[in-house]
């Protein structure tokens, strides 16, 4: 057995809007294990951003318990927090998140800025080797307005990989980008996976990008409703040559 | 987080914008330049006016014909003929803090020597009037009392006229000028004075017995205005009331309502343009004032406008690991970095205008250190204060509310 890298326990999350108390999560019971690629489904609203922001530790749940990597989230100060953010995770958000007029290489870069251990040396060559890992060492100095939004998304990626995080969430990181350039973000995310051996929380509507992943864990209103091995896993490799040619817009 | 990061980072977010950073820092160079420009010229022409009236003599007292005004100005009141030559002499005997007394009658005219003519005018006084007005005799003489008795048509040029009508090289003294078509023979010329605070030159002149300029000149017998040293600078008020009493005794007045005269002092006289000038001063200062709350506003508009998109970075930056506190030093940062290079510039373009202005006013410029130090503090002030103050907010959200923000 692996190691249990989230455990969430009974978890509730409550937003307060106006008078009204909108109940995102009700009472979620979650583990996870290292290695694990984990697909976030359900419909829209069902609270499945909730629940990922609160993993990222983003944001803080209204009652129940989070542990970490062997760490209880709830009883961290915020500056505990930015710390475990920057040593174990890595996000990639579905609006990509870069900062305009930075270079891809400066984007990537970031993370370590906030990484006291991590010389500038050390932090330009791990920020070279994170863009060449998602196939971008030729735009390294592109501005993210120069970038395709796939490319965009794969400079995100880099970004979330350069602190060398145990997790990766990915919330709807394919949700702005076209079939076949999906495709070839999973296919990144399922190298990541098995090559580096990183756990994966990807969020997602898509069931086709659903069946790339491990398992699958299905909201519905504040619940978990359903969980699942995916049982005949497919590779967004094979996925990508099934494509018709001409599908490839830009 | 270490401080090298923390400029890097700083440094790395202004480059990115650098429009923004540039309209920020437009705020404070306005805000601090037009301060100190402002200043510097409201006090250069005070400087300028208190300058140009002590090199007149700050024991100078004077009378003119008319009325007495308080807090009036010197104004021509020539038509009067209230001044007579008895009233110079019982000066000079009675008055114990007057230590010279000279009459004056004064006009104007063309003075012409060979082809070359010039418009001036000519000053009648005796010998004494040189030392009370601070005249310098550079080269000849004076006339004597002979001359004055004799109405001899002698006379004292100033500098522009020497310039204006005589050949390079050429000695004046002893040459004989035409004024108002009477020859007057030069037998003196006065030190360069140069240029009052007024743009006035003060060697535009000639200076002749007032016996030759009231008789052959102006044909009259009265004077125009009496002009006296007072003992010191110190007994320029007693003269002032000794003068009163003896002119009130001479006039036959009894209340000084009735006062056909005035008596004046070149301190009276500097208190009046220096409070003008004070005035000007803070007019200066209010417009300067509100030039620096214009350029606050600006940097404070900025600032604001770029919070939605700062407020965002901000998110990021948490999301991969910035704490609070590295977030608002970066800000910090920033700000102080903007508003420090901005306030150098504003202090060199400050400077640069007063130059600029004081050279084409003729003012000397006084750069006070008050209004450096003052409008660079505020505009500094301002600029960091609402560099930290979004940042602050925004270090204190969650991540995700940071991150989402619109
Ligand atoms: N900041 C917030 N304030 C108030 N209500 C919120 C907030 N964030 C989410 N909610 C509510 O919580 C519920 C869950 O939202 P969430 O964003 O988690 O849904 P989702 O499953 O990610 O949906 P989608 O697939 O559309 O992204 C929704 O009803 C939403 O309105
Ligand atoms: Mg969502």
């Amino acid at each position: 057995m692996k190691n249990t890298i989230i455990e969430v326990t009974n978890l509730k999350k409550d937003f307060q809007v106006g008078d009204m108390t909108v109940h995102a999560l009700k009472g979620i019971n979650l583990k996870i294990q290292q290695g694990e690629f984990v697909a976030i489904m359900g419909a829209s609203g069902s609270g499945k951003s909730t629940m990922l922001n609160i993993l990222g530790c983003l944001d803080k749940p209204s009652a129940g318990d989070y542990k970490l990597d062997g760490i209880s989230v709830a009883e961290l100060t915020r500056n505990e927090l930015a710390e475990l953010r920057n040593a174990k995770l890595g996000f990639v958000f579905q609006s990509y998140n870069l900062l305009s007029r930075t270079s891809a290489l400066e984007n990537v870069e970031l993370p370590l800025f906030y990484n006291d251990k991590v010389k500038s040396k050390e932090r330009r060559e791990r920020a070279i080797a994170a863009l060449e890992s998602v196939g971008l060492a030729d735009r390294m100095h592109h501005m993210p307005n120069q970038l395709s939004g796939g490319q965009q998304q794969r400079v995100a990626i880099a970004r979330s990989l350069v602190n060398d995080p145990v997790v990766i969430l990915a919330d709807e990181a394919t949700g702005n980008l076209d079939t076949r350039t999906s495709y070839e973000i999973m296919e990144l995310f399922q190298r990541l996976n098995s090559d580096k051996g990183k756990t994966i929380v990807f969020v997602t509507h898509e069931a086709d990008i659903a069946r790339l992943t491990s398992r699958n864990i299905i909201f519905r209103d504040g619940w978990v409703i359903k969980e699942q091995m995916v049982a005949e896993r497919l590779s967004a490799a094979d996925q990508l040559k099934l494509l018709p040619v001409g599908d490839h817009e830009a | 987080m270490n401080y090298v990061n923390l400029v890097k980072i700083a440094k790395n977010a202004l480059l990115r914008n650098k429009f923004r950073a540039f309209l920020t820092m437009l705020g404070i160079i306005i805000g601090v330049a037009s301060v100190i420009a402002m200043l510097a010229i409201g006090q250069g022409s005070k400087k300028s006016i208190q300058d140009q009236m002590s090199s007149m003599g700050s024991n100078l007292v004077f009378i003119m014909p008319g009325s007495q005004q308080r807090g009036g100005v010197m104004m021509g009141n020539s038509s009067s003929q209230s001044l007579k030559l008895e009233d110079m002499e019982a000066i000079r005997q009675q008055c114990q803090n007057i230590s010279a007394v000279s009459p004056e009658v004064r006009t104007s005219g063309q003075v012409v020597f060979g082809n070359e003519n010039w418009p001036t005018s000519i000053y009648g006084a005796n010998a004494e009037y040189l030392g009370i007005k601070k005249f310098a005799v550079e080269s000849g003489r004076v006339f004597t009392e002979r001359e004055i008795t004799s109405l001899a048509k002698v006379c004292l040029v100033g500098q522009t006229i020497v310039e204006k009508i005589f050949p390079k090289g050429m000695d004046p003294i002893g040459q004989t000028i035409r004024f108002k078509n009477i020859p007057m023979k030069i037998i003196g010329v006065l030190s360069d004075k140069g240029e009052n605070s007024f743009g006035q030159d003060q060697d535009d002149l000639m200076i002749a017995p007032y016996t030759t300029v009231q008789r052959r000149f102006l044909a009259i017998d009265y004077i125009q205005g009496i002009y006296a040293s007072a003992a010191s600078e110190e007994k320029t008020d007693a003269a002032i009331a000794e003068l009163q009493q003896v002119m009130r005794k001479q006039h036959k007045i009894a209340k000084p309502e009735d006062d056909d005269f005035r008596v004046m002092s070149q301190s009276e006289l500097v208190k009046t343009f220096t409070s003008i000038s004070d005035i000007l001063t803070t007019l200066l200062g209010a417009i300067a004032g509100i030039s620096l709350l214009v350029g606050g506003i600006g940097i404070m508009n900025i600032m604001y406008v770029s919070v939605t998109e700062r407020t965002r970075e901000i998110g990021l930056r948490m999301s991969i690991g910035g704490k609070g506190r590295d977030i608002l030093m970066q800000f910090l940062i920033e700000s102080t970095l903007l508003s420090v290079v901005g306030g150098v510039i504003g202090i060199l373009f400050g400077y640069l205008i007063s130059a600029v202005v004081g050279s084409l006013m003729g003012w000397p410029v006084v750069i006070m250190t008050q209004s450096v130090v003052v409008s660079f503090f505020v505009c500094s002030a301002i600029g960091i204060f609402f560099g930290w103050y979004p940042a602050k907010k925004a270090a204190g959200l969650n991540p995700i509310d940071a991150l989402r923000y619109e």
